[in-house]
């Protein structure tokens, strides 16, 4: 019996985003188009923005949609970095990192939270900047403190640029209040199809195209719309209540609890869903592959497009080198069944028992 | 039983992981990633995974087994890239392919695949493994063109049981291919891997001059009696025996007969007498109960290399195998040496340098 436990991966597909989806593929317009079927497609385009736009308490018209968390990322950074020292947390995302190029790290503490200390000294001096933090972290969940970030940059006359992609849909995110000028989201991590994610500008801001394109999202975002994965990522944000998300805690906990291991950021507010816990003694690869052999899909490190089991840089930066090479992320589902704790203890047990075996 | 199978893309692992598959074990396909490929091919931007790895996905893809990349870079960095320059800046000619079966593969996957619960590990190594009356042996295999048993003479007799050759009885290549075919794999054309997998550009020296850059410094051409003939463009350049590249005046008929790391000279010798009556071996790994008094065997002294008739002794106490060939050979510190009996592996080790570099001839006469 497989258990699909790698949601910070990829959701599974939810229902109502895959009906929408389905049906959004059957229209032939162009959301562009001035005709009838234009229209219809457009309807749909513009109900799926106020769905997205009501999750998280933004104007329908500051909602850009992209291809994904990645492009809306790097649409924020390369418009708002523009003039800008840019600073990054030290536990984000490759898809911040590689955007901010050579960005100046602001280190997080033990428990994965970023150091406001340090954000508050690299701030002092430096001339105009940028912060891209990331709400919650992809591997441990680990929930930085936003708002206090938020209120240092504006002390300090800094940008914030938030990554909620692992975040949305797993606490309440009200985006108005964090105080930052953009935060990208991602469809597939709502439980949407691949394909689509958004950037939600502060009101009133207005961003340069990466791609400009016929102009479409308002000048934007060139490229006709994805109708189909942007209609999922609609009807997943309405469905992806994070008032449900909470009960993912409780399966969380009893995993942790029975593991009885090291887990990372355990001091910190995380999600609801997120564990990243450690085997001491065995390697993170030798434990996703004999979890995977045994039906358990868990994940760990940083993916890479060959599919090897890469160090993660995170627990690194959070000064638990020696779990680097031996934590596992677990990530359970928006979907997870109530047995999960119960079946994922037993294949651990059995593959902590043949690890032992061996010495 | 379930086995994991060290695919590397390629033709000859594909085909181990399609027939056991197909006689219905539950195959568990492992790729390492063992150095930066973007990197080795000096292509920026490049992906870090070559097309093998991606090749080998493809073709776990399409037997339906489960497949891993194994992040290897820094183990083989150190065990195999490293030793490798390491063993060129001894006055060395290394062997990283024994170092890579010794270390990575049989060690490393053999761990691997314990912990995994499996029963064996197969790879598509052209050795066979046969069960004898003392345990596993290691012979060559059905198809000399292809042996490869000399490069698998450093595996334990204990990984030795638990690996599988699935390709040693195959007729030849042309076999293998066929069965590829016949699978329905991509790869059956695939050309077959040249060199030492981690210095694509075939230029060794480079590697070595980035690692260890004293060994990749230009030196002097002595003779036996140590007078200066000329001046040499880096040690990693040569192997004892070697003719060409000396740049001697008139080519005198001179090959190199020994590398003096330690002053970084390079000895030549008239060709009639770099051959040697006597290899000391080391790091010698036995896969028979060693004999006490001198045996006789063939020994292969390189990997392209006949087997030819030697009287072999092996000190115990000081871990040295002896080897006097019947007729004297070339032998380079740094390769193996691989004694047979027949198409049967006894042991195997690393060559040792063999004569007293230079007679110090004191300071030339003017």
């Amino acid at each position: 019996m497989n258990l699909y436990l790698d949601a910070n991966a990829t959701e599974p597909l939810r229902p109502e985003a895959r009906a929408a989806a389905i049906a959004a593929m059957d229209l032939p317009g162009n959301p562009s188009s001035v005709h009838a079927d234009g229209r219809a497609a457009r309807r749909v385009l513009e109900e799926a923005r106020a769905r997205v736009a009501a999750r998280f308490g933004a104007q329908a018209r500051d909602v850009v949609f992209t291809s994904g968390g990645t492009e809306a990322n790097a649409m924020a950074i390369a418009a708002l970095g523009r003039g800008r020292r840019v600073l990054v947390g030290a536990t984000e995302h490759p898809a911040v990192m590689r955007a901010a190029g050579d960005a100046t790290a602001i280190p997080v503490l033990g428990d994965g939270r970023l150091d406001l200390g340090a954000l508050d000294s690299a701030l002092a001096s430096g001339g105009p900047a940028l912060l891209c933090l990331m709400v919650a972290n992809n591997e441990t969940g680990v929930i930085h403190p936003v708002a206090e970030a938020a209120a240092i940059c504006w002390r300090h006359g800094a940008l914030l640029h938030l990554d909620g992609v692992q975040a949305a849909g797993r606490m309440v995110l009200d985006f108005p209040a964090l105080g930052a000028e953009t935060m990208a989201i991602s469809g597939h991590k709502l439980g949407a199809p691949k394909g689509a994610g958004a950037l939600l500008l502060r009101p009133g801001l207005d961003l340069a195209p990466l791609l400009a394109g016929g102009g479409q999202e308002r000048g934007r975002r060139g490229g006709t719309e994805a109708l189909p994965a942007i209609a999922g990522l609609g009807a997943a944000a309405a469905a992806a209540d994070p008032a449900a998300a909470a009960r993912l805690a409780f399966l969380r906990d009893a995993i942790e609890a029975g593991l009885g291991l090291p887990v990372a950021g355990a001091g910190a507010p995380r999600l609801p869903n997120t564990s990243c816990v450690a085997l001491p003694g065995a390697s993170a690869e030798t434990q996703v592959i004999a979890l995977d052999l045994a039906g358990m899909r868990v994940s760990a490190g940083a993916a890479c497009s060959s599919g090897k089991v890469a160090r993660s840089p995170v627990l690194e930066a959070m000064g638990l080198e020696e779990l680097a090479g031996e934590a596992i992320r677990i990530s359970l589902p928006w979907n997870a069944p109530e047995d999960t704790a119960a079946r994922f203890l037993a294949a651990h047990a059995e593959m902590r028992a043949r690890l032992a075996r061996q010495g | 039983m379930r086995i994991m199978v060290a695919m590397s893309g390629g033709v000859d692992s594909s085909v181990v992981a399609g027939l056991l598959a197909e006689q219905g074990h539950d195959v568990i396909g492992a790729t390492l990633q063992l150095y930066d490929h973007g990197a080795a091919v000096q292509k920026k931007g490049a992906c870090c995974a070559g097309q093998d790895i991606h090749d080998a996905r493809d073709v776990a893809d399409r037997l339906g087994i489960p497949h891993y990349v194994l992040d290897r870079e820094s183990r083989f960095r150190d065990a195999v890239i490293g030793d490798f320059a390491d063993s060129y800046a001894r006055g060395e000619t290394p062997i990283p392919c024994v170092r890579c079966n010794q270390t990575v593969k049989f060690q490393d996957l053999v761990a691997l695949a314990r912990d995994l619960g499996c029963d064996a590990l197969a790879t598509g190594h052209y050795a066979r493994r046969v069960e004898g009356p003392g345990g596993p042996e290691l012979h060559r295999a059905a198809d000399p063109a292809r042996d490869q048993s000399y490069f698998l003479f450093a595996t334990t007799r204990e990984q030795l049981g638990f690996a599988r050759f699935p390709l040693g009885d195959m007729p030849d290549k042309a076999a293998v291919r066929r069965e590829a075919a016949r699978l329905g794999l991509a790869v059956a054309e695939k050309a077959d891997s040249q060199d030492i997998c981690f210095v694509p550009t075939g230029r060794y020296h480079d590697l070595v001059a980035k690692l260890r850059p004293e060994a990749a410094q230009a030196g002097e051409i002595v003779d036996t009696a140590g007078r200066v003939l000329g001046q040499h463009q880096g040690m990693a350049r040569y192997t004892v025996g070697q003719a060409r590249g000396l740049g001697l005046p008139g080519d005198a008929g001179l090959r190199v007969a020994a590398l003096d790391a330690g002053r970084r000279r390079i000895v030549v010798a008239p060709a009639a007498s770099i051959p040697v009556a006597e290899v000391p071996v080391a790091e010698v790994n036995w896969l028979m109960d060693p004999p006490a008094a001198p045996f006789r065997a063939e020994a292969k002294f390189r990997a392209r290399e006949v087997p030819q008739p030697v009287t072999a002794e092996w000190d115990a106490a000081s871990g040295r195998l002896l080897v006097r060939p019947d007729t004297p050979v070339i032998s380079a510190p740094g390769q193996g040496c691989v004694l047979y009996d027949g198409d049967r592996v006894l042991c195997g080790g690393f060559i040792r340098a063999t004569r007293a570099p230079v007679v110090d001839a004191e300071a030339p006469a003017a």
